[in-house]
C-alpha cells in the first residue's frame, strides 16, 4: 500500500494546501458590498471544466493503478511463489508505438491551436492508427508469452502481467471513444472551438497512458 | 439603510458567468425518463435506491425473526439466512446509502445550492443514473440464478467467496462482483460531475468559504469515493479472475469438500486489504455528507449561525485524509505485526479529535439557539445521539486489545449499525422532511412525522442497544442458530426475542412515513418557496419546485454565507445568501428581533 498511500499523500497534500489558502484569512460571517474579485478564490482560467472534469478523472484513475501496483507489490511479497517474468522484447517496439499516438494527437491539438484543420486531421489519424497498433501489439505479446507456456495460472507473476496490461489497454479503448468523437468532429469542419477541446482532451489523456506504461512497463522490467 | 458589516471578503467565478446551454426536451419521455436535469436524476435515483432499500429491510425482518425465534419460523434455513445477511448488508451500504445520499441529495442539491442551472456534463449525470440503474438490476438478477445470491457475507471474503460449500459460490458471488464494478462505473460519473460542479459553476459571490456545509460533506464524500472505489474495482477484477480464469491472486492452497483445488499461495490478507482499503472510506462516504446536510438542518431550524464554520470544512477534510490511513482496524484479528496493529489503533483514535469536534461544534450550535422542534430538527438532534453513541463504542474497537475479544460479535453489529445505519437514516429522513416542500411544493404532516421520529428514534436504541451487552456476552455474529450453547444465558435469547420485536415495530413506523410522502404529495398543505426562512438559495429560485434551470432569468448572486440567522439590527431573523448589504432590512435603534 506503500505506493497508494504516497499517491493520496501528495493528492491530499496539495488539496488541502489549496483550501487552507483559500480559507485562512477568509471571514467567512462578514457578508460583501458586491462580488468583487479576488483572484486567489477563483480557479485560473485556464481550469475550464472539461479540464478540471479530466484532472479529476485521471486521479481517480491513478488510484486504479496505483492500488494495482501496490497489489502486485504486496502479492509479491505475501507469499513465496513468485517467479519472476522476463517481459518479451516486443513491448520496446510496442513502447514505441504509443509514443508515436501520443505525438499524434499532441499535433492535432497544436493544430486546432493554431486553427490548421488538415493538421489536427492528419494528426488525429496519426494517434489513433499507432495506439490501434499497440493494442494489437499487446495481442501478440499476450499470444507470445501463451505460446513460451506463460499463462494466466502459470504465476502470479504471470497473472499480473495480463491483468495490468489489459487494464491500461482497457483504458486506451475507453479513450478512443473520446478520439472517435474528435475525428468525426474534425472531419465533419465542426467549429475550431469543439474540435479544439476534444483534441486537447485526447492529447492530454494519451499523455497520461504513455506516462502511465512508462511506469507500469519499468516496474514489469524490474521485478 | 444602514450597511452590515461587510468586511469585503472575497469572490470567486468570473464576473459574467457564461450561460448554459440546456437541453429541454419536449417528449415524456425525454423530460422524465431520460432526463439531462439533475433534479429528475435526482428523484430517480430516490426512487430505485429507496426501492432495493426496502428489500434490503425486508431481507432485514427475517433475518431477525430466524434469530428472535429460532425454530419457530422457517423463511430461512442456514445457507439462506447467510445469503439475506449479505445482500442485506451490501444493499444497504452500497446501493441504498452512497446511491441516496450522492445521487439523490447531490443530484438535486448541488446545482441548487450552488447557484448553478444544472451540472457541468448533464449527459453523462443521465448515463450515471443509468449505469447505476444497471448495477440494481444485476443484483438483483443475482436473486434468481441456480443456488441464490452470494452467502459470503458482505465483506466477500475469499477463500470462502468462491468455494463450494459457500452459498452462491458460483452464480451470485458473479453477479455480485460485476455489479458492484458497474456501479463503480456509474458512480465515476456521477463523482465527476459532483466535483467540477462545486469547483467551476458555483454563482458570482459564491466563494469556497461561502457554501453551505452540504455541499462541503458531499464533496469531500464525492473525493473520498472516487479515490476509493478503485480499490474496491481491483478486488473484484482479481476476485473474478480468481474465480473463472482460476488465477491465485486470493485463492490459497487448500481442500475444499475433500478435493485439492487448483489454487496455489494466493493471498486471502490482500483481499483484506484492498476490501479495506475501501471499505473504511466508505464509512465516511456515506458519513460526510450526513455531517454536512446535519449542519444545515441544525442552524436552520435553531435559527443561529453554525458554530465555527471554518473548522467543520477543515475537519471534513481531516476526516477524508485520515480515513484512508485507518483501514486495518477491520483486520486486527486477522493476523499483523504487532507494530502495525499500535499503529493503526494510534491513527483511528486520532480520528476521534476531528468527529468530536463536529459534534461540539454541533451542540454549541444549539446553545441559546432558538430551537423549533419541528420533524427534520428531531431528526437532526437524534442523529447526534446516535452518532456519539455508535462513535464511542468504535473507541472501544479501535483498541487491539479490546476489539480482540469483540471482533465478530454483537457488539461490532451494535456498533456500526449505531454509526453508519441508524445516524445516516436519521439525517436522511431528516433531509427528505427538510427539502420536501421545495421538492414537491407541499409539507409532510407534521403529527405523522413526530410519531414516525419517535418510534424510529426510541425503536432503533431498542434494536440496537442491547446487541452491545449480548456481544460482551461473547455471541458471535453471523450464525444461523446458537444451538446448545453454554456460554449464552437465557437472557440473551430473551434479548434477542425483544430485539426481533424492536426491529418490526420500527420497519412498520416506515409505513407512516411513506403514507405521509404520498399522502402529502397530493394533499400536504402548500408550502410556498420558503417555508422554514431558511438562507441558502434553493429556497430562494424563482419557482417551486424550480424549473429545468432552476433560477429566474438571471442566476442569483451571493453577498454572504449561509448561516445569517439573527443578525442583530436586522428586521428578519434570517438573511438570504443573495440579499445584498445595502438591501438588508434593518430595525429603529434600541429595537429587538420579535421572539418567534
Ligand atoms: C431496521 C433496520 C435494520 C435491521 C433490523 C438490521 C438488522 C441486521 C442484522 C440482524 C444483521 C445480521 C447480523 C449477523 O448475523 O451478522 C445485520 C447486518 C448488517 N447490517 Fe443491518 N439492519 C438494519 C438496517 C441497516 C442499515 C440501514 C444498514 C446500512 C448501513 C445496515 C447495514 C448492515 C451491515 C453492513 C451488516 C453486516 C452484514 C455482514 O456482516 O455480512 N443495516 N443487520
Ligand atoms: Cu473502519
Amino acid at each position: 500500500m506503500t505506493v497508494t498511500l504516497i499517491f493520496l499523500a501528495l493528492l491530499l497534500g496539495t488539496f488541502l494546501t489549496w483550501i487552507v489558502r483559500q480559507s485562512l484569512n477568509v471571514r467567512p460571517w462578514a457578508s460583501a458590498d458586491g462580488p468583487s474579485v479576488n483572484e486567489s478564490d477563483s480557479l485560473p482560467p485556464a481550469a475550464t471544466p472539461a479540464r478540471v472534469g479530466l484532472a479529476v478523472f485521471l486521479a481517480a484513475v491513478t488510484s486504479l493503478f496505483a492500488l494495482s501496483i501496490s497489489a502486485y507489490t504486496m502479492r509479491m511479497e505475501l507469499s513465496g511463489d513468485w517467479i519472476p517474468l522476463a517481459p518479451p522484447p516486443l513491448l520496446w517496439l510496442n513502447t514505441l508505438l504509443l509514443v508515436v499516438g501520443s505525438v499524434g494527437l499532441q499535433r492535432a491539438w497544436d493544430g486546432a491551436r493554431r486553427n490548421r484543420l488538415a493538421q489536427v486531421r492528419s494528426g488525429l489519424k496519426l494517434g489513433g492508427a499507432a495506439t490501434v497498433a499497440f493494442i494489437v501489439g499487446q495481442l501478440f505479446v499476450w499470444m507470445q508469452l501463451q505460446a513460451a507456456g506463460h499463462h494466466l495460472v502459470t504465476n502470479p507473476a504471470t497473472a499480473f502481467f495480463y491483468l495490468i496490461t489489459a487494464l491500461h489497454a482497457v483504458h486506451l479503448l475507453g479513450g478512443l471513444i473520446a478520439w472517435v468523437r474528435a475525428m468525426v468532429l474534425a472531419s465533419r469542419g465542426e467549429s475550431m472551438r469543439d474540435i479544439h477541446v476534444s483534441a486537447e482532451l485526447c492529447a492530454l489523456y494519451w499523455h497520461f497512458l504513455l506516462l502511465l506504461w512508462f511506469i507500469l512497463f519499468g516496474m514489469l522490467l524490474v521485478t | 439603510m444602514a450597511r452590515l458589516g461587510h468586511e469585503a471578503t472575497s469572490y470567486a467565478p468570473p464576473l459574467e458567468m457564461p450561460e448554459m446551454e440546456l437541453v429541454h426536451p419536449k417528449t415524456f419521455i425525454g423530460k422524465y425518463v431520460f432526463s439531462q436535469d439533475a433534479k429528475v436524476i435526482a428523484i430517480q435515483y430516490f426512487i430505485t435506491a429507496t426501492s432495493i432499500g426496502l428489500v434490503a429491510l425486508v431481507l432485514s425482518i427475517l433475518i431477525r425473526l430466524q434469530l428472535g425465534f429460532p425454530g419457530t419460523f422457517s423463511f430461512l434455513d442456514p445457507s439462506s439466512y447467510l445469503q439475506h445477511v449479505t445482500m442485506h448488508g451490501m444493499i444497504m451500504v452500497v446501493y441504498l446509502l452512497t446511491a441516496l445520499l450522492l445521487g439523490a441529495f447531490g443530484n438535486y442539491l448541488i446545482p441548487l445550492m450552488c447557484g448553478a442551472r444544472d451540472m457541468v456534463f448533464p449527459w453523462l449525470n443521465m448515463l450515471s443514473y443509468w449505469t447505476y440503474l444497471t448495477a440494481v438490476l444485476i443484483l438483483v438478477a443475482s436473486f434468481f440464478v441456480p443456488g441464490g445470491p452470494t452467502g459470503a457475507g458482505w465483506t466477500l471474503y475469499p477463500p470462502q467467496a468462491i468455494t463450494p460449500g459457500t452459498p452462491g459460490y458460483d452464480w451470485g458471488i458473479i453477479l455480485m462482483l460485476v455489479s458492484l464494478a458497474v456501479f463503480i462505473a456509474g458512480f465515476t460519473m456521477g463523482g465527476l460531475n459532483y466535483v467540477v460542479t462545486i469547483l467551476q459553476a458555483r454563482t458570482r459571490g459564491m466563494t469556497l468559504m461561502r457554501l453551505p456545509l452540504t455541499i462541503w460533506g458531499i464533496f469531500m464524500a464525492t473525493v473520498l469515493a472516487l479515490l476509493a472505489f478503485p480499490a474496491l474495482l481491483v478486488a473484484a477484477l482479481m476476485m473474478l479472475m480468481d474465480m473463472l480464469a482460476g488465477t491465485s491472486f486470493f485463492m490459497p492452497t487448500m481442500i475444499a469438500l475433500g478435493e485439492q483445488t487448483g489454487y496455489e499461495d494466493g493471498s486471502p490478507l490482500l483481499f483484506q486489504h484492498l476490501f479495506w482499503f475501501f471499505g473504511h472510506p466508505e464509512v465516511y462516504i456515506v458519513a460526510l455528507p450526513a455531517f454536512g446536510i446535519v449542519s444545515d438542518i441544525l442552524a436552520t431550524h435553531a435559527r443561529r449561525n453554525i458554530f465555527g464554520y471554518r473548522m467543520m470544512v477543515w475537519a471534513l477534510i481531516a476526516i477524508g485524509g485520515l480515513s484512508f490511513v485507518v483501514w486495518a482496524h477491520h483486520m486486527y484479528v486477522s493476523g499483523m505485526n504487532p507494530y502495525f496493529g499500535f499503529l493503526f489503533a494510534t491513527t483511528t483514535l486520532i480520528i476521534a479529535v476531528p468527529t468530536a469536534l463536529k459534534v461540539y461544534n454541533w451542540v454549541l450550535t444549539l446553545w441559546k439557539g432558538n430551537i423549533q422542534l419541528t420533524v427534520p430538527m428531531l431528526f437532526a438532534i437524534g442523529f447526534i445521539f446516535t452518532f456519539v453513541n455508535g462513535g464511542l463504542s468504535g473507541l472501544f474497537l479501535g483498541n487491539v486489545t479490546v476489539d480482540v475479544p469483540l471482533a465478530d460479535t454483537y457488539f461490532v453489529v451494535g456498533h456500526f449499525h449505531m454509526v453508519m445505519a441508524v445516524a445516516p437514516i436519521m439525517v436522511i429522513f431528516g433531509a427528505i422532511y427538510h427539502w420536501y416542500p421545495k421538492v414537491t411544493g407541499r409539507m409532510m404532516n407534521d403529527t405523522l412525522g413526530k410519531w414516525h421520529f419517535w418510534i424510529t428514534f426510541i425503536g432503533t436504541y431498542g434494536i440496537y442497544y442491547p446487541m452491545h451487552y449480548i456481544g460482551l456476552a461473547g455471541v458471535p455474529r453471523r450464525y444461523y442458530a446458537y444451538g446448545e450453547t453454554g456460554f449464552i444465558p437465557d437472557s440473551v435469547i430473551s434479548l434477542n426475542a425483544a430485539i426481533t420485536i424492536a426491529a418490526i415495530v420500527v420497519a412498520l413506523a416506515q409505513l407512516l412515513f411513506f403514507y405521509n410522502m404520498f399522502h402529502s404529495y397530493f394533499r400536504g398543505r402548500e408550502a410556498g418557496p420558503n417555508p422554514w426562512n431558511a438562507t441558502t438559495l434553493e429556497w430562494q429560485t424563482e419557482h417551486t419546485p424550480p424549473h429545468h434551470g432552476n433560477f429566474g432569468r438571471e442566476l442569483p448572486v451571493v453577498y454572504r454565507w449561509a448561516y445569517d440567522y439573527g443578525v442583530p439590527g436586522a428586521r428578519h431573523d434570517f438573511i438570504p445568501q443573495n440579499v445584498s448589504p445595502d438591501d438588508v432590512e434593518t430595525l429603529p435603534e434600541g429595537q429587538e428581533v420579535p421572539a418567534r
